[in-house]
């Protein structure tokens, strides 16, 4: 026997706070895969601990989206029991790990626009939003400093980490358009001051990247081509891989609990 | 109830004492009152009801908090005790009493700077070792043993030490 999916119905308040659920369940996993295997102990407890905040932060939305939608699912239901087309996460943080480089620019790039996008929530017209805002701005700041000290180390490091940072920043350079995006579902919550315009925190973003990756010796790419799909559910083949291992166990014993 | 034939005030005080008395499971030498993790109590004619505001959003410690605060409230003679979780206002190492200060580094943690700042979060910090009291210290790993905490070793004394995170 295998548990089905669930039904959701996405008002667009219930899709925006899903979205931003989604971020941080997806990279919070990708980050608990590196548990017991970091390059070194420090980063173990390091990768572990952000790991740990981001499913703090989803289950504090799951927790919002569940009462929004007011039909009976739960965080868990929505962790454990959406497929892949249902799932509303940005394409880079289902990116796979790689080596630790990789692992590093892709949480840079996510910690350095969580930061702005979280302060920036805090003065959502959304009380619950706010309140959620309020305590993820205070941890993600944490985590941009992390990463970017480990960016600049690399990438002013050997000649081997500073070619496979490049090489990790060239690869998800595409993926971060996604995160300035909007679609017609965001535009009424615009307007009613619950979000905001990300394209706003775009300028703020690449001041950060910038004069991190320069520090690091590093350079930006050129090409301005983005790639996106995520938000509306056409996700790269990572996430169902991702996700078979997530779910396995609610899918094979559906209610199982411990 | 035993409680029927007390004050409101009188039950007030103790629901919270009750209350008050919980520890973090992870630095048991702290109460959630020195914490600044238990916020309010209301004594109602249904029962008693108790705010708490989580540290970090998935710090584990929380489930278990919750479910000794009921215990400590049944003990105290409150049936079915409700926990109420208020994220709003964030929580702030700010609200950690001067007591609470005090006992951490005598537990050999050193407490959080005060001003749980923006600035603080980025700027230079001088934390000062728990065991001999010298600002000679460095950072080891920004991450500790639990998500509150971060890795200290001290230059003068050569001893690795816990620092309670500005949050």
């Amino acid at each position: 026997m295998s548990a089905p999916s669930i039904k959701v119905q996405e008002t667009p308040l219930v899709l925006y706070v899903l979205r931003r659920a989604d971020d941080a369940l997806i990279l919070g996993h990708r980050l608990s895969e590196w548990c017991g295997h970091a390059p070194m102990l420090e980063e173990d407890m390091a990768l572990a601990n952000i790991a740990l905040d981001l499913l703090g932060q989803a289950r504090e939305l799951y927790a919002y989206a569940a009462k929004v939608e007011g039909k009976g699912n739960d965080e868990d239901k929505f962790a454990y029991l959406r497929d892949v087309r249902q799932y509303r996460n940005l394409l880079l943080a289902e990116q796979p790990n790689g080596d630790f480089a990789r692992t590093m620019v892709r949480q840079f790039f996510y910690s350095a626009f969580a930061d702005l996008y979280w302060r920036a929530t805090m003065k959502s017209a959304d009380a619950t939003l706010a309140a959620i805002a309020a305590k993820s701005e205070k941890e993600s700041a944490y985590h941009l400093r992390h990463s970017s000290e480990w960016i600049v180390r690399l990438g002013d490091g050997t000649e081997e980490s500073h070619a496979r940072t490049q090489a990790a920043i060239d690869e998800f350079w595409a993926f971060t358009g996604e995160m300035f995006a909007v679609d017609d579902s965001e535009r009424g919550l615009i307007e009613a001051g619950v979000a905001f315009d990300p394209a706003g925190l775009k300028q703020q973003w690449l001041k950060t990247v910038t004069s991190v990756i320069a520090e690091a010796t590093l350079i930006l790419p050129k090409n301005d081509w983005m790639q996106q799909g995520g938000r509306a559910g056409r996700h790269s083949e990572h996430l169902g891989h991702l996700l078979s291992e997530l779910q396995s166990l609610q899918r094979s014993f559906p209610g199982a609990t411990w | 109830m035993v409680t029927a034939a007390l004050g409101e005030s009188d039950l007030h005080r103790r629901a919270w004492d009750a209350a008050a008395r919980v520890v973090d499971p992870e630095i048991p030498v702290l109460t959630i009152a020195d914490l600044g993790v238990l916020r309010e109590v209301t004594v109602t004619g249904d029962g008693v009801e108790v705010a708490i505001t989580p540290t970090y959003s998935g710090c584990p410690a929380m489930n278990m908090i919750t479910l000794e605060i009921e215990l400590a409230l049944e003990r105290a003679g409150f049936a079915k005790p409700k926990i109420r979780t208020v994220l709003s206002p964030a929580w702030t190492t700010d609200w950690m009493s001067e007591d609470g200060r005090r006992k951490l580094r005598e537990y050999g943690i050193a407490p959080p700077q005060a001003a749980g700042s923006r600035r603080a979060l980025f700027g230079v910090q001088e934390v000062a070792c728990p065991q001999c009291g010298s600002t000679n210290t460095e950072l080891l790993s920004e991450f500790g043993s639990t998500s509150c905490k971060a890795l200290w070793r001290c230059k003068a004394c050569r001893e690795p030490f816990d620092y309670f995170k500005c949050h």
